[in-house]
């Protein structure tokens, strides 16, 4: 059985040549799963086991930083660094910002 | 902390203005993944495992990789037989003594060789492996599906799509980077170079053809 | 730790068509192919038991693999001497033994 992230020979249209300039909030993603491979918090293999978790649908409904993020959330509250609760009322607290993104 | 506007003001790709048709999740949009972020980043933050400077630092070494990494080192391979001949032995050791800082990475740099008979191209079908101490970040379609799945089955037709059509007497040499290793292309320098500065060649030297869907052209 | 590894360069190689769950690193399409040891690049810990957060070890020998294209594609529209090289653990290999 093939998983959905291993894509090498299947078929797909032409490819797309567009360039996205990465936005701040997607290098964020990438700088905090540099540190927290750099304290040996979370492995790169452990990301990429949970890129390989998320179920084909999210897998390709979201943007390569999107899934990394989504990985990266799943491993913390699995590893126990951060909590359900404490994530679902910092998310709260953030939408109740009166300007969330200054 | 919050994410302090000076810090969000400083870096720069999404001040100009480009917007991606399939990334609606403009720099002023909330989604959800920015929130995720956003409440991850505090969170960590907070439980003081990370510092928003640290955040902020690497950020910047982020941005500071580019392609004009691999180019100079393209470069200095073109004008130092030796440097060439310590590149392919051992990339990881030859890159840290230009100054490039490996070890961030955890990874082993390999560097492949194009020649009249090979041409080598680049592409991770498990998930998105790339050089990025000596490319920066991959561009958007290096991760994308169409890539990832059709380098492996059908390089020449990619190559095509790129611009590239290689005769049949140079063998196509793709290179699925499914472990600990990443790779970096070394293109042929161009004829008509030999009179160029170190400096000159790397200014020539494009990201793709260190990926291996592009070659290098001669200049003008 | 393993400190010898078992293919030199030139060997023949069989991949294993297995048929597994976990996080793996060797992609679908090769399984079950025949390539030719290119190179063997080092000892690393296992990706596939840090991926579950455990230790690695033992280290297992990595080799970079070359393939045919038109054995691996039997319907490959590329030249003859067209080839792929990908980086193998040896848990995944089997030796060819020559008849």
């Amino acid at each position: 059985m093939r998983a959905y992230h291993d894509l090498g020979g299947t078929p797909a249209g032409p490819i797309d040549h567009d360039e996205h300039a990465l936005q701040l909030w997607e290098k964020r993603i990438e700088a905090l799963l540099v540190l927290l491979t750099r304290k040996k918090i979370l492995r790169i293999d452990e990301n990429r086991r949970g890129l390989e978790s998320l179920g084909s649908e999210a897998y390709f409904a979201a943007s390569y930083a999107e899934r990394r993020m989504l990985s990266m959330s799943n491993n913390l509250i699995m590893k126990g660094v951060i909590s359900v609760e404490a994530l679902a009322a910092k998310i709260a607290e953030i939408e109740s910002r009166v300007d969330p993104l200054p | 902390m919050s994410h302090d506007p000076a810090d969000h003001h400083g870096h720069g790709d999404h001040a100009h203005g480009h917007r991606h048709p399939n990334q609606p999740d403009h720099d002023d949009t909330l989604t959800y993944y920015r929130k995720l972020e956003m409440a991850v980043r505090e969170l960590l933050i907070e439980k003081n495992i990370i510092s928003a400077d640290e955040v902020r630092k690497v950020v910047e070494n982020i941005e500071s990789r580019s392609p004009e990494g691999g180019a100079r080192v393209v470069a200095r391979a073109w004008s130092d037989p030796q440097f060439k001949q310590a590149l392919l032995e051992d990339a990881t050791a030859a890159c840290a003594s230009m100054g490039f800082e490996m070890a961030l990475y955890d990874v082993q740099l390999t560097v492949v060789e194009n020649t009249p008979d090979v041409h080598n191209m680049v592409v991770c079908t498990l998930c998105s492996c790339y050089p990025r101490m000596l490319l920066g970040l991959p561009p958007a379609w290096y991760k994308s599906r169409a890539y990832r799945s059709r380098a492996v089955r059908e390089p020449r037709a990619v190559l095509r799509e790129f611009g590239l059509e290689l005769p049949d007497t140079v063998s196509v040499r793709v290179h699925d980077s499914t472990a600990d290793l990443r790779y970096l292309v070394l293109p042929m320098r161009p004829e008509g170079t030999e009179d160029m500065s170190e400096a000159e060649l790397a200014a020539i030297v494009n990201r793709d053809s260190m990926i291996g869907t592009a070659v290098v052209a001669a200049p003008k | 730790m393993v400190t010898q590894p078992a293919f030199k360069a030139g060997e023949r190689v069989h991949v294993r068509q297995v048929d597994s769950q976990g996080h793996i690193r060797t992609p679908h399409y090769i399984r079950g192919k025949t390539g030719v040891i290119e190179r063997f690049v080092g000892f690393f810990r296992n990706p596939e038991e840090l991926a579950y957060g455990r230790s690695g070890e033992p280290h297992r020998a990595l080799y970079r693999v070359r393939f045919v294209q038109s054995h691996v594609w039997p319907d490959y529209g590329g030249a003859a001497g067209d080839t792929i090289d990908i980086d193998i653990y040896e848990h995944w290999l089997q030796p060819v033994n020559p008849s």
